[in-house]
């Protein structure tokens, strides 16, 4: 195998980390802040997208649909934190489990009585549809080009956002231990309201920038859910550091199993079972990464709370 | 008191309803809803076109249809087809999508000796040593559109393909038909993860790997995502794509757009086969839908014209199923389906031609899928030799 490959493989593992990293920031966020399991999170990512290819049809650009559907998407956020989930807080896990998992049927039927039941288009802006050479002759997507620094920009706003400012300095209070955060006179409800907002905001952005390499169809949000969730668990609930870790080493050995364990296989296995057995066991990898993980470190690689 | 009396007025008139012979009830069993509930739709859309072009009636009888959607689950599938038989008491049954469906609710059907019309799945497990005269299709056998793609990569001349299916059962069958008329040499045969999402890893092996053509069956969103990142990567400069017509169909094409152009696929039939029913079907569907109908819509279609067909010339008998079923086997003979005619062999599948179509744009620049040539003739099911049925 060419060195080239395997670069090109490395990439691929750190952009498919940074897709699964937007999606995971928001989920973090609201789960670590507001100790809130919210199933609906894929959810807000649907109709992010579906807002991006309504407003890029409407506007006829990818760059001014962009932030339309942001603000959409965090408006709806917030008034499905206000009227919904606020009154849930105080519940328990998996009163929480089931309301929003209401939220996803809900949502799942109330997209395609809006835009229909097949998936619908949205595809990556001009000048950016096709490859374009890397050093080494290595051709490479140029829309992941742009995911990559997307993930990256927003990895380092939301560590700033965290780290240094008033605001994040309330979140991380919240996060690690509200009562304390409350008796403080932090004004728990708006900041929960403006996290949710924030974390569907996120939303809209994992939808808008993946929707021009994924199918843009309703249930779309439940298939990448799953993995966002095995990134937070890993990374640690709550913290954005632990989630840009987790997102990506879930991408980068989901990727890496991918490529080379069939390959690996192949050397001491028959063809057959080896490329029945490869993919297989790379399907399984993160999982067992996530089982591996648990086991060392219970709260995740960067536990916010203490 | 009054519960009761309206307790016994329904079961008058549900005893009324089963005596009267002069009406039809047909339960159509569909994935309606989630993610894969597109390609349900599609088919209920052909259907219900077919029964409103016939003024509501098949077969000359006012007909009654009851949809039931089992959300791609097997076992609400099961459920649904036992109320259906049990307690709608349907004459007929259809509308399933996907084989596994399919399967988990054939043994109820058999049991009730109802017949079932597939507008889509036809599981090889169904038409060879497990057929049934109470199962007819009215699509295809499940691996007839990949072998008809292995012939189109033979007849074009590719010295070899690299195939990619997921790692499910559907995909080893769709790789095991398209290698059964391939005789090139396969570089790699990658079985991916059901429903993943990224794949760029596979994309990098094949560039890689430098094949002439690629097979990818990778129905669904699956498709979709696949052939956006396929030509986000370039490689469709580099190597020849082609899929199985559930790949690329308009479903697909409103979804992806400009980058499905220079695709080929396969599929039993096409919006510009010319015959005077295929254009009355598109001309109608585009009028009723504003859409361009594809593959399932035209099978949905074309499973109510043979219900029309077949209880028309059984004179209503569908209780008699010796009756029936040999109105039913010379249906496709009789009826003006989209396709055309075609004969249908023991085993209850479709012997029939299939089409290579080329993605492409039309004058007034909308994507179609054009039919270019006609890559099997008469082609039957593989499985039919080993179903001990007459």
């Amino acid at each position: 195998m060419s060195v080239i490959l395997f670069l090109e493989q490395a990439l691929n593992g750190v952009q498919f980390g940074l897709m699964l990293f937007l999606l995971a920031a928001g989920l973090t966020l609201v789960f670590g802040i507001m100790d809130m399991i919210n199933l609906a999170h894929g959810s807000l990512y649907m109709i992010g997208a579906y807002f991006m290819a309504s407003f890029v049809q409407m506007t006829g650009s990818f760059w001014l649909g962009l932030p339309l559907a942001l603000i959409a998407t965090a408006v709806l956020g917030a008034a499905l934190e206000m009227s919904l989930l606020r009154r849930l807080y105080g519940r328990d896990h998996l009163t929480q489990v089931l309301a929003t998992f209401a939220v996803i049927l809900i949502a799942n039927e109330a997209v395609r009585i809006a835009w229909g039941s097949q998936p619908i288009m949205l595809n990556p802006p001009a000048g950016l549809t096709g490859p374009v050479a890397l050093p080494g002759g290595l051709q490479y997507a140029s829309y992941r080009l742009l995911i990559i620094g997307v993930g990256i920009a927003v990895a380092l706003a939301l560590f700033l956002l965290v780290t240094k400012t008033k605001v994040g300095m309330l979140v991380r209070a919240g996060a690690s231990n509200r009562e304390m955060a409350t008796a403080m006179g932090v004004d728990i409800k708006r900041l929960f309201t403006a996290v949710f907002a924030v974390g569907a905001a996120l939303c809209a952005l994992a939808g808008a920038m993946l929707g021009p390499i994924l199918a843009v169809q309703v249930g779309m949000g439940e298939n990448i859910l799953i993995l966002a969730f095995v990134v937070i668990v890993i990374g640690g609930i709550g913290s954005i550091r632990g989630a840009f870790v987790g997102s990506l080493l879930v991408g980068i050995v989901d990727t890496g199993g991918r490529a080379f364990l069939p390959m690996l296989f192949s050397a001491f296995l028959p063809p057959q079972l080896a490329s029945a057995a490869g993919p297989a066991v790379a399907s399984v990898l993160i999982y067992v990464l996530m089982a591996g993980v648990l086991y060392f470190r219970p709260q995740g690689l960067f536990p916010a709370r203490g | 008191m009054t519960f009761r009396l309206l307790g016994l007025g329904a079961a008058m008139l549900i005893a009324l309803s089963a005596q009267a012979a002069n009406e039809l009830k047909i339960g159509f069993l569909s994935t309606l809803s989630g993610p894969a509930g597109g390609i349900g739709n599609e088919i209920r859309d052909g259907f219900n076109l077919a029964l409103k072009l016939a003024g509501g009636k098949l077969g000359a009888l006012p007909t009654e249809v009851i949809f039931a959607d089992d959300t791609l689950n097997p076992d609400t599938g099961k459920q649904l087809m036992e109320r259906l038989l049990k307690r709608d008491r349907v004459n007929l049954v259809t509308g399933i999508v996907f084989s596994n469906v399919m399967l988990a609710v054939w043994p109820t059907i058999e049991e009730s000796k109802i017949f079932y019309i597939a507008p889509n799945a036809t599981p090889t497990s169904l038409t060879g040593k497990g057929c049934s005269p109470y199962f007819f299709s009215a699509s295809w056998p499940n691996e007839a559109h990949h072998e008809a793609a292995g012939a189109f990569a033979q007849s074009k001349g590719f010295k070899n393909a690299y195939l990619i299916a997921p790692n499910y059962p559907a995909g080893k069958d769709a790789l095991t038909g398209f290698k059964r008329t391939y005789k090139g040499t396969i570089v790699n045969e990658f079985y991916s993860k059901l429903n993943q999402l990224d794949y760029s890893a596979e994309l990098a092996q094949i560039r890689a790997a430098k094949p002439d053509a690629l097979y990818a069956f990778l129905p669904g969103g699956m498709g979709i995502n696949f052939i956006k990142q396929f030509v986000a990567a370039g490689l469709s400069n580099e190597v020849q794509l082609i899929v199985p017509g559930f790949v690329s169909d308009q479903d697909v094409v409103r979804a992806v757009g400009e980058p499905m152009l220079g695709l080929f696929d396969t599929s039993q039939w096409a919006y510009d086969l010319d015959n005077d029913a295929n254009q009355k079907f598109v001309a109608e569907f585009q009028k009723e839908y504003k859409r361009i109908p594809t593959l399932y819509a035209e099978q949905g279609y074309t499973a109510a014209l043979i219900i029309d067909q077949a209880v028309r010339d059984a004179k209503g008998k569908i209780e008699d199923p010796k009756a029936f079923r040999a109105a039913l086997m010379k249906a496709p003979e009789r009826a003006k389906t989209p396709r055309g005619k075609w004969k249908e062999a023991a085993n209850g599948t479709p012997i029939q031609d299939y089409y290579v179509r080329a993605l492409v744009k039309d004058r007034e620049g909308r994507i179609v899928n054009r039919k270019i040539s006609t890559i099997l003739k008469d082609h039957g099911d593989f499985w039919a030799k080993d179903c001990g049925m007459k």
